[in-house]
């Protein structure tokens, strides 16, 4: 049985439900999931906000009462608690058979008693773990699981958001676990702190397993930028990234003008230098003659800045002017195969490479994925497997300055149209352009701490300023409010604990503290 | 008085093995004035008393009560005698004078049937009252309803006397008074000092 809260007793569609509780105050927290039995009909929302009350202004302005029997007697009676309640969905509908459960357009009478929802009422919109559904969670104080729709969710460019140590890395590796284990996409992970092909303890302590240490590991390569980091951390990688001058483009430039000190005039050079040199422009730019700047028409000021970026560019070592393997060719043969791609970035952590990298990667493999697309469609065929690109730090990308310009904001912009979205991750979602935040299908917010940032998560969103009060009052660990289009509804979750030892015997991990000592290295790669 | 109603007990009603408390002498829908069986020994203020008018049966919690002058515009003198003498000394006293008191209607008895609000026509002159016997109490006061008469007419003492007294006869005193506490609260919610006042009376 359910427990009871209490009953409704005013309120509106828009505003939400006042509902008088009868249940401990304490115990009735804003998010949880509630239902509420009208006469003919079953309603599910979550609470909002939650309120102290009192009978009349002459009781709210008295002083308390001293003695413990008036105390006793005032409690629940002349004073008592109320919850706002947010109804979002219709679940007694006779259509709501067929086609799932339906937008509240309507509110159940006066005194139509509240719950807390069901595990019924849960797994009706949630639906049940499935072959196109898995768990990620459980609503608040509740122990039901929550699923998620893995199809519905890579239909859109997906954002998850949270301050450092609230469980973003831990939820993302829980989404690509599913996502890989769905066969719904191939992912291709930029993975700057190395926390996604092999786990690493994190700040709390606790070993979370990577994508090579559960059951998906066959379904997974790890590329890596630094192959003495790879050998440091006793791991082999599929393959070590290099990357050719010719990738490089003036986008680039511009995406990397601060980190590279350059001016707004040096990074429009790049355009002139690529116009004149084409993909050569790069290693040219490095050795250009005063006669040939003359020509170009670009100052020497701007050369000397232009040259200074440009070197340091260069001592980048994973940057090679003729590099013996096409990498790109490498991760998107291994994505057409259906494996998908962790690029371990190793030691280059630092944000100049992260961007480099991460844009000249997706620059090309949007191309090829454009084209495959386009031909697939001339042909009536199904387009390739959509492929989910994993970003950290995503604000450097997304910024209002350079999202107009970078891959990765044409990629949410033009939603899944080439078959390609983007899971963004970032700590700070005030600084991702906004027009791209609203295009973001499916968001799971980890507690923000800036008010901006809450802000800036939940744009465009419905019931924002509900959402809002509900998000800033989570619980720091493991707890998310997940919203948008693979949810009928927003909830706040206990996020599945990846450490748990349900959890990794679910996912399959050979064995507990496996996988990193090269040694065992034939179990994590059964297929090799 | 006859006619069994209900609260049997081993063949006579409910009604005939009450205590008798006085007789009615003046009477209005919402209460009456009933002079008292004994002199100086009125029912305590608040206990539950019982009139038969007719088919039904009115149930009143007494309210204030009164000694005096039996007749009108004759005021009773100072004596100077001791308690003990002076029933030697003026035996005549008893018969000049009388206890009264007032019983507030609070709900009757229709057909087996208890309303807590008021009878369709008052009590009639010189029925005798009868204390209520404490199952009837219980059973009367099962359903608190009464209580927003009493308030309205602000009888607060009456009615802080009549929850104490009937809480004895519910098996959980305390938890009665609670119930009967929360029941003023919203009655009284718009007059916080009378509320506390009369909330300190049921303290248990």
């Amino acid at each position: 049985m359910t427990e009871y809260l209490g009953k409704v007793t005013e309120g509106s569609l828009s505003r939400g439900l006042m509902v008088r509780l009868e249940a401990p105050i304490e115990e009735v927290r804003a998010g949880r999931l509630v239902a509420i039995q009208g006469e003919n009909r079953r309603f599910l929302g979550y609470i909002s906000d939650v309120s102290l009350a009192s009978l009349s202004p002459q009781l709210a302005s008295a002083p308390p009462p001293s003695d413990p029997f008036l105390a006793q007697v005032l409690a629940g009676t002349g004073y008592y608690g109320q919850a706002r309640v947010l109804p979002k969905l219709i679940l007694g509908e006779p259509s709501a058979l067929l086609e799932g459960p339906q937008p509240a357009t309507a509110i159940p009478p006066h005194f139509s008693p509240v719950h807390e929802a069901s595990q019924q009422d849960v797994e009706l919109v949630y639906g049940r773990e499935d072959k196109r559904r898995f768990v990620v969670g459980s609503p608040l104080d509740m122990e039901v699981k929550v699923c998620l729709d893995a199809p519905l969710f890579v239909q859109r460019s997906n954002g998850v958001f949270g301050k450092t140590g609230s469980g973003k890395t831990f939820f993302t590796r829980l989404l690509l676990i599913n996502l890989i284990q769905k066969g719904e996409a191939v992912n291709l992970v930029f993975d700057m702190h190395g926390e996604y092909g092999w786990g690493r303890p994190t700040e709390s302590g606790v070993e979370a397993k990577g994508l090579k240490q559960t059951a998906v590991a066959s379904r997974v390569a790890v590329f890596a930028l630094d192959r003495e980091a790879a050998q440091r951390r006793r791991v082999s990688p599929d393959h070590i990234v290099e990357i050719g001058y010719e990738q490089i483009e003036p986008e680039d430039m511009g995406l990397l003008r601060q980190a590279l000190n350059l001016t707004a005039i040096a990074a429009e050079a790049t355009y002139t230098l690529t116009k004149r040199y084409r993909q050569g422009w790069l290693a040219k730019a490095l050795s250009l003659t005063d006669e040939e700047l003359k020509e170009l028409n670009i100052p020497d000021m701007t050369y000397d800045n232009l040259r200074r970026g440009l070197d340091r560019l260069r001592r980048l070592p994973f940057l090679v002017e003729h590099p013996p393997e096409d990498s790109v060719g490498r991760i998107l043969k291994a994505l057409q195969e259906g494996t998908s791609v962790v690029l371990d970035f190793g030691r280059h952590s630092d944000l100049t490479t992260y961007v480099l990298v991460a844009n000249v990667l997706t620059r090309r493999l949007h191309e090829i994925y454009q084209k495959l697309t386009d031909q697939a469609q001339a042909e009536g065929a199904p387009g390739p497997t959509p492929l989910v690109i994993t970003i950290e730090e995503a604000h450097r990308f997304l910024a209002p300055e350079v999202a107009g310009q970078t891959i990765f904001g044409t990629i949410a912009r033009e939603m899944r149209k080439y078959n390609v979205t983007l899971l963004v991750i970032d700590q700070r979602p005030s600084g991702i352009d906004p027009e791209v935040l609203s295009q973001l299908g499916t968001r799971v917010l980890f507690p923000l701490d800036d008010e901006r940032d809450i802000e800036a998560a939940l744009a465009g969103s419905q019931d924002r300023a509900e959402l809002k009060n509900v998000l800033s009052r989570l619980p720091t660990q493991r707890h998310a409010l997940i919203l948008g289009h693979a949810l009928p509804m927003p909830l706040a979750i206990q996020v599945e604990d990846v450490t748990s030892s349900q959890f990794l015997s679910k996912y399959g991990v050979p064995r507990a503290g496996e996988g990193r000592p090269r040694s065992k290295i034939g179990d994590l790669f059964p297929d090799e | 008085m006859s006619g069994p109603t209900t609260g049997d007990a081993g063949g006579k009603s409910a009604m005939e093995i009450a205590v008798k408390v006085g007789e009615v002498i003046e009477a209005r829908t919402e209460e009456f004035q009933a002079e008292s069986a004994t002199l100086h020994q009125p029912p305590p203020l608040g206990s539950l008393i019982w009139v038969r008018e007719g088919e039904i049966d009115i149930y009143a919690v007494t309210g204030s009560a009164a000694t005096g002058s039996r007749e009108p515009g004759r005021q009773a003198v100072a004596l100077g005698q001791d308690e003990e003498e002076l029933p030697q000394a003026y035996p005549q006293l008893s018969k000049l004078l009388r206890t009264t008191f007032v019983g507030l209607v609070v709900g009757y008895q229709e057909k087996g049937e208890l309303r807590h609000y008021l009878p369709p026509r008052p009590v009639r002159l010189h029925n005798f009252v009868y204390l209520c016997p404490s199952e009837e109490a219980q059973r009367f006061t099962r359903s608190l309803d009464f209580l927003s008469l009493l308030a309205a007419q602000r009888q607060d003492e009456a009615l802080g006397a009549c929850l104490r007294l009937v809480s004895h006869v519910h098996p959980n005193a305390e938890a009665f008074l609670v119930g009967a506490g929360r029941e003023l609260v919203p009655l009284l919610a718009g007059d916080v000092g009378r509320l506390h006042a009369l909330l300190r009376r049921l303290r248990p």
